[in-house]
């Protein structure tokens, strides 16, 4: 039991493949990760890096097909969440693990009061009345500002901010153990973003909720995340807390990513993005997935795919040279592109 | 010898600091069935020749209409649009069609910006078989040309657009928008749509672009990160109204207007050890469709007072630095 | 693709030649076998519409008092019908006037309909009000209604149901190309076009009605079988194309009053038909999945 505890959510080796046309694409090759309770993840990539794919495998509900989920394990208090029957799952959905969507907009249904939304969900899992679920559901929007007396609105009347918190309020209703948010807040504007992340963090906080954040905005990782895994090709390429990721990047991809980003707080007159474009995840390359962009990569590179390598604390990092990327730049070899 | 040096530099510098663009007082409004939405209204300030004037806004704010406004691609409501110091605000038909030349518009949504059934060589050529500066045999090396000047490969010429990636995309789309070789080019969130890597690519070779031919850009952003690295000069917008106005640096380093703050304080930075403060804005946005005068902000302001209900002016605080708010001297 | 899961597919587009979009859509089409088969069928019988004079056995109009209500046997194929005349003489050759009826009435219908929906649709407001409304005024009546109030104004005869036919087929691609304009009309590069100073001319030529010309086509497949349907019930009931001319509707017509004792009076002509309209819906719906650009080859 101990150690389920400090594991609270395990994935391992999980691999998921679409196949589309005849096609096999391989969104998610290989990832594993861990998280304890409280704790916040942050899953930074690209579009179709498989972020998405993989947040919908531990919820179940991937469209299969044309998803497959070819292998690996997702332990949710050590339990498998992949091995149980589908009306053991609809029990997790909701209760043990929600999820916030992109899109506010599709994720509520347009002709009923939005009150009775989130209420709904509270008495499919909760054994209440439908005035106690009514009760808290308006508790639950006056925790994400809004007032109760909206409670009879329809989403029509909301704004994009106030309809994701709405979103919010119903992952939340029934207090998950783990939340899922993917993008929460790409579709919404920098003030409203900075009040929803707001909201998520202290919420989080006051239900001991774990997290894992889906978004290709590193600075919202840094805003919440106590640890990161980036994405890559459906891959994890580089893992670590927050600090050791942010710190000290050794990835060739992560450096790329901070190298692309414009920091508000530094005078960049040139960014210095990562040549070519994301492979095609029908036809991975052989060695590591990154390599035909890859600055620093070789043959050695090329032809053998690269294991994820310990660096020290809880910093792993899958690149055969984990330290080229660095000793070249400090030599200032820094145009190799 | 001398005296014609003397007047070449002078003629250079005056060059240099030459005003593009000058708005005044632009209005923009469009009818709904609610009532007239005032989507530009009363904006004011001018684009030096060769520079980038970012303009930043959240949704709705009227940014990528006054974009539009400026190019004519909308009728304006009111005020003047000074282009090379001549009045275009109402120009004839003929006059039109070399303006247009003149002015170049880049979108946000690769999707929707090119025609689906042209191939990229035929969306670059369009513009360059329209204008009739070009015989047959030029237009196609002219073509060419550009192509290559956005980095679109060979043998991506014959592609269709949705056989290419968004960051590809935006070059085609960029690539007719500089065929012309424009004066003036409207970026309208020309990065939003694209992966961070890819976006450090177009915003890397929109720069090289302008270093080459002198371009003058407007570039409509919602990324505050982007628009500081780019632009030479911002225009913060808040429903239509433009609240605060300076060189980037002086934005950045000294923002005035409280929903400026509010918005740079907004941003998450990737420096994870810098604590700052943040400003969480209360309240919620109010509607540009009939509003009442005064500060449009004011609804979530932390400062506002009964004096945020009268009209604000744009008031130079110091050189080329505007704010419109009366609270100004409270807040800081 | 699968929720978002965007794929770099550029890497293999490699063209040395500008490949237009009938050669694509072609290709697309090739590779659909439904498709194909409604094709040649639709080929096949067309061919043999005009060489029916070469194959046909008798003349469409030959009397045979002997073979009267003859069964389908080696000497008449498809059996004879009250007046000794062969059947599948009379297919081969009435494949003529049903199918010409078929495709000029669809194609007259369709060529008005889209000068009406692109004006309509381009311009909207109350152009678009006016003549909506007397298009709905229009559909309002059920479309077999109108042919036979129109062919019973005109008189029976091939023209006349040609137009009967066509005018029924209008508001319908009226409706489809406003509704896939104004879809169009929305589009970023409209504006870019208008930037460029594209006439207005070009831009429906060249930008908006390549856009939203697919559903037209594919309901001009779908159409045709349609159509023949309409003249066939035309002619069944007395209008439109009149014996002997042996249009399938009107021999569908005429065998109806023996359909108890010599079935095959009516079953050939019903399975032409039925054969013909099947081919071109198959062709329809592979024409529809092929002149989606966003489909990968």
């Amino acid at each position: 039991m101990g150690k389920s505890k400090a594991h609270f959510i395990e994935i391992k080796n999980l691999k998921v493949h679409y196949t589309s046309e005849g096609r096999k694409i391989h969104a998610v090759n290989d990832v594993s990760f861990s998280l304890k309770k409280g704790e916040t993840l942050g899953l930074v990539g690209e579009t179709g890096a498989g972020k998405t794919t993989i947040a919908k495998s531990i919820l179940r509900i991937l469209p299969e097909p044309p998803a497959q989920v070819e292998g690996g394990e997702i332990f949710l208090e050590g339990e498998d969440l992949l091995k149980m029957s589908n009306d053991e799952m609809r029990k997790i959905r909701g209760r043990k693990i929600a999820m916030i969507f992109q899109d506010p907009m599709t994720a509520l249904n347009p002709v009923m009061r939005i009150g009775k939304q989130i209420a709904e969900g509270i008495v499919l899992h909760e054994k209440i009345s439908a005035k106690e679920a009514e009760e808290k559901a308006k508790k639950m929007l006056e925790m994400v500002g809004i007032p109760a007396s909206r409670y009879r609105d329809y989403p029509h009347q909301f704004s994009g901010g106030m309809k994701q918190r709405v979103v919010i309020a119903m992952a939340l209703s029934c207090s998950p153990d783990l939340l899922l948010a993917d993008e929460p807040t790409t579709a919404l504007d920098v003030t409203i973003q900075a009040q929803v992340l707001d909201i998520i963090k202290n919420l989080q906080k006051e239900f001991e909720t774990s997290m894992i954040m889906i978004t290709h905005d590193l600075g919202i990782v840094a805003e919440v995340c106590d640890n990161v895994a980036v994405i890559y090709a459906g891959q994890v390429v580089e893992y670590g807390s927050r600090e050791e990721i942010f710190d000290n990047p050794v990835h060739p991809y992560t450096i790329g990513l901070f190298g692309s980003l414009p920091d508000i707080n530094s005078d960049v007159e040139r960014l210095s993005p990562i040549m070519g474009m994301p492979p095609d995840a029908s036809n991975l390359p052989k060695g590591c997935a990154f390599s035909p962009r890859c600055p620093y990569a070789d043959e050695q590179c090329k032809n053998a795919p690269a294991e994820l390598k310990p660096l020290g604390g809880t910093h792993t990092c899958r690149c055969i040279h984990e330290r080229r990327a660095e000793k070249l730049n400090a030599q200032g070899v820094e145009n190799l592109h | 010898m001398r005296r014609a040096w003397r007047t070449f530099t002078e003629g250079k510098e005056k060059m240099m600091s030459e005003t593009l663009m000058e708005v005044k007082h632009l209005k923009k409004y469009f009818n709904t069935p609610k009532g007239m939405l005032h989507a530009v209204d009363d904006v004011t300030f001018s684009i030096g020749k060769g520079k980038t004037m970012g303009v930043v806004g959240e949704s709705g704010c009227g940014k990528s209409t006054l974009g539009r406004t400026l190019i004519h691609l909308y009728e304006s409501t009111g005020g003047e649009i000074l282009f090379n110091g001549e009045d275009i605000t109402h120009v004839t038909k003929p006059k039109m069609r070399r303006l247009r030349e003149e002015m170049q518009i880049i979108f946000q949504d690769p999707f929707s910006s090119l025609n689906p059934r042209m191939t990229v060589e035929e969306t670059v050529r369009e513009p360059l078989e329209l204008c009739g500066r070009y015989k047959k045999g030029q237009i196609q090396e002219e073509a060419e040309r550009i192509m290559e000047l956005v980095g679109i490969d060979e043998r991506l010429r014959h592609a269709y657009p949705h056989e290419l990636d968004g960051g590809r995309r935006q070059r085609v789309g960029i690539g007719r928008a500089l065929a012309l070789n424009p004066a003036f080019v409207v970026c309208d969130e020309p990065v939003s749509a694209l992966d961070v890597s890819i976006q450090a690519q177009v915003l890397n070779l929109l720069q090289d672009l302008q270093e080459k031919s002198g371009v003058t850009y407007m570039f409509v952003t919602h990324d505050l990160s982007v628009v500081k690295h780019i632009s030479d000069n911002i225009c913060v917008m808040y429903l239509g109204q433009l609240v605060e106005t300076a060189a980037s640096k002086e934005l950045f380093e000294n923002p005035l207007h409280p929903y400026t703050k509010a918005l740079l304080s907004a941003i998450p930075s990737v420096d994870i050890h810098r604590k700052k403060e943040r400003i969480i804005l209360q309240g919620e946005i109010v509607s540009p469709v009939e509003p009442k005068p005064g500060c449009r902000f004011a609804a979530r302001c932390p400062y506002a007072s009964d004096k945020c209900r009268e009209a604000q002016k744009l008031r130079e605080i110091s050189k080329g630095h505007f704010v419109s708010c009366c609270k100004m001297e409270e807040v800081v | 693709m699968v929720n978002g899961m965007a794929v770099a597919k550029d890497a293999t587009i490699e063209r040395k030649k500008k490949e237009s979009q009938f050669s694509l859509v072609m290709k697309r089409l090739a590779k659909n076998r439904l498709a194909m088969a409604g094709l040649c069928i639709t080929l096949l019988l067309f061919l043999l519409a005009l060489l029916s004079p070469l194959i046909m056995p008798y003349a469409y109009d030959e009397l045979n008092m002997a073979d009267r209500f003859a069964v389908p046997s080696l000497k008449h194929l498809c059996g004879a019908d009250e007046m000794g005349r062969d059947i599948f003489s009379r297919l081969l050759y009435g494949a003529r006037w049903s199918l010409a009826l078929g495709f000029l009435a669809t194609i007259i219908s369709t060529v008005i309909g889209m000068v009406i929906g692109s004006v309509v649709g381009y311009f909207g407001g109350t152009v678009d009000t006016v003549v909506m409304r007397f298009i709905d005024i229009l559909q309002a009546i059920p479309g077999i209604l109108l042919a036979i109030a129109i062919s019973a104004c005109l008189g029976s005869g091939f023209m006349n149901t040609i137009i009967a036919l066509s005018i029924g087929g209008i508001p319908m691609t009226v409706r489809l190309l406003r509704g896939s304009i104004m879809g169009v009309r929305k589009m970023e590069y409209l504006e870019a076009a208008q930037t460029i100073n594209c006439s207005v001319p070009r831009l429906i030529v060249r930008h908006i009605l390549p856009n939203s010309i697919s559903p037209i086509i594919v309901s001009v497949t779908m159409g045709i079988g349609n159509t023949i349907l309409m003249a066939a019930s035309l002619s069944y009931i007395g209008l439109g194309v009149q014996p002997p001319t042996p249009e399938w509707g009107a021999m569908l017509s005429a065998g109806r009053t023996y359909m108890r004792d010599y079935p095959h009076m009516v079953l050939f002509p019903g399975i032409a038909i039925a054969l013909v309209v099947l081919s071109l819906n198959m062709l329809g719906d592979g024409l529809r999945d092929a002149m989606d650009p966003k489909l990968k080859k």
